[in-house]
């Protein structure tokens, strides 16, 4: 029977979360130089077309589709996704067989979890930014959602009897037993490892490191995290599927693991460099945010301040190893994202809590009286799928570049992704290029339309 | 004619614009400018690498006027602008052959 509370929760997350998309877009466009602005919006707008209609084609389907190779990927029982409709998601007991009593339509699950297939490679973009060429890109981002991406949320997110009554889910789930509430494996490890993959194989940004590329709009990027931050209750508190307890747990541990991280990344600044930074306080919150997300429906609130505080801190101090290894990892999707998932999920194994959720499949934690198993699961699930994203993304990175080119040519770098990949300028505000009429002082603009043919 | 060009800080704009209405120079040039002299740049800190700034902001200020005035416009702008710290900038006097005022087609000492 479907349960409309719960219902509207998971529809209203869904948008939550796409809003996440754009304010990652605003977070990393911010952090670009202003040449290259354009470029980065559009690398992250892009996911949202292209996953959203792979996502229907198999994508779901091969994420929450009953289970095919040994835990793997799923079927494509739900392609084209006409079989979800007037079909339930749910948890059958033994008074209320599948879906239960407290169901989800097919549907509101579907859109709820394509969000999550569109920010994963969205989030890859910030470590080659300011050099890639547009579409070699969106085939990236078609190659790795559909051989990375869907089989890994198999993996995590897919239980066992939940998209059909007798559905067998992916394996990190369901035989490993590696807890993630929201997807610190499946999302940030994921994203973070073919992060750091691009960024080799396609190399540095010339002149960096000599040549420091400071970002050009700060507001954008305190505004995006915003952004992130509102859209990240979605994310997290969706993830309960329900409007109940779980929820509820899950929303204040994304907000006291976020407060924390920010006073952590802020106070390594101030101790490191002597000045909090703006750009500190939007990187913590995003730190403090990844960190919290396999761990928010799992730990009890005073282990989520712990966890924010260790992960800003440990993440403030993570973005200067690619100066110390010399990878140019434009804006640290590795220091944020990897570093940051992988504490999150790692510190589950100390301050996983089962009083807080009965539904959780793992042990307790260190701290909380159950040993190191559930560390090893844990350490077990984030090395899985960061080895398996790193290999998938670097040997995709290495197909693109050897046919159709990765990056753009020098000269085309140096004279900025917006306007030889867009064709397009992102601020006008010089009179000089303005034409008459708009504002300026009507000097005959430079700017003169070409008539189409 | 005489050319007066003066690099200052932004903020003593205001100062040198008061300064030359009281000579009656009715009319300046502005322009925002960049650049350093002794002065050198200032730090920024992003992510915690650090990035020597070079250019600082400074407004330029051009005024034309005649030749015994000149003098008096280079005193009174230098004396507008000093705040005695470093990176008050620098006013420097050039000689002008021809002036043509666009609208009349007037010239010379006529046109300023």
């Amino acid at each position: 029977m479907v349960n409309a509370g719960d219902t509207a929760w998971v529809l209203a997350s869904a948008a939550l979360v796409m809003l996440m998309t754009p304010g990652l877009a605003f977070f990393y466009g911010g952090m670009v130089r202003s040449k290259s602005v354009l470029n980065m919006l559009m690398m992250n707008f892009v996911c949202l077309a292209v996953v959203g209609v792979l996502w229907a084609l198999f994508g779901y389907s091969w994420a929450f589709g009953n289970d095919k190779f040994g835990g793997l990927v799923g079927s494509g029982e739900f392609a084209g996704l006409a079989s979800t409709i007037g079909h339930f998601v749910g948890v059958g007991s033994a008074s209320a067989p599948w879906p239960g009593s407290d169901a989800l339509p097919a549907t509101a699950f579907v859109m709820f979890q394509l969000m999550f297939a569109v920010i994963t490679p969205a989030l890859i973009s910030g470590s080659i930014a300011d050099r890639t060429k547009f579409w070699a890109w969106t085939a990236f981002v078609a190659g790795w959602v559909t051989l990375c991406y869907f089989p890994v949320a198999h993996w995590v997110f897919a239980f066992d009897g939940f998209t059909g009554a007798d559905n067998i889910g992916g394996w990190i789930a369901n035989t490993l037993k590696a807890e993630d509430f929201a997807g610190g494996t499946a999302v940030h490890i994921n994203a973070g490892a073919a992060g750091l993959a691009l960024a080799i194989v396609l190399g540095r940004r010339k002149g960096w490191p000599r040549e420091r590329m400071r970002p050009h709009n700060l507001p954008f990027v305190l505004l995006g995290a915003s952004l992130l931050w509102f859209g990240w209750y979605g994310f997290n508190a969706g993830s309960a599927l329900g409007a109940g307890d779980l929820a509820g747990l899950a929303f204040t541990n994304t907000t006291l693991a976020t407060c924390t991280a920010v006073i952590g990344w802020l106070l390594v600044e101030q101790f490191r460099d002597g000045k909090p930074t703006t750009l500190g306080a939007a990187s913590g919150a995003v730190a403090g945010l990844v960190a919290i997300t396999p761990a928010c429906g799992y730990v009890a609130p005073m282990g989520a301040l712990a966890i924010g505080i260790i992960a800003g801190a440990l993440c403030a101090l993570a973005v200067g190893l690619k100066y110390r290894f010399g990878f140019d990892d434009s804006l640290d999707v590795v220091g944020v994202h990897l570093v940051g998932g992988i504490v999150g999920t790692l510190l589950i194994g100390f301050f996983g809590d089962n009083d807080v959720n009965s539904a959780a499949l793992g042990d307790n934690g260190l701290f909380y009286g159950g040993g190191i198993v559930q560390l090893g699961r844990q350490a077990a699930a984030a090395g899985s799928v960061l080895v398996y994203s790193f290999v998938v993304a670097t040997i995709l990175g290495l197909v693109i570049k050897a046919t159709i080119g990765f990056r753009v040519d020098e000269e085309d770098e140096v004279t900025g992704v917006d306007e030889t990949e867009h064709a397009e300028t992102a601020y006008d505000y010089s009179s000089l290029t303005t034409g008459s009429g708009s504002g300026g002082v009507g000097i005959p603009s430079t700017a003169t339309r070409v008539e189409s043919p | 004619m005489k050319l007066v060009t003066a690099v200052v800080q932004p903020y003593v704009l205001g100062e040198v614009r008061d300064a030359l209405e009281r000579l009656a120079v009715l009319g300046m040039t502005i322009t925002e400018a960049q650049g350093y002299g002794r002065q050198k740049g200032h730090t920024e800190i992003y992510r915690g690498a650090e990035y020597d700034v070079d250019l600082v902001p400074k407004v330029k200020v051009e005024v034309v006027c005649a030749d015994e005035l000149a003098d008096k416009v280079l005193e009174s702008v230098a004396a507008a602008a000093r705040t005695g710290r470093i990176g008050d900038g620098k006013v420097w006097m050039t000689n002008v052959e021809h002036i043509v005022r666009v609208r009349t087609g007037e010239r010379g000492a006529d046109a300023v």
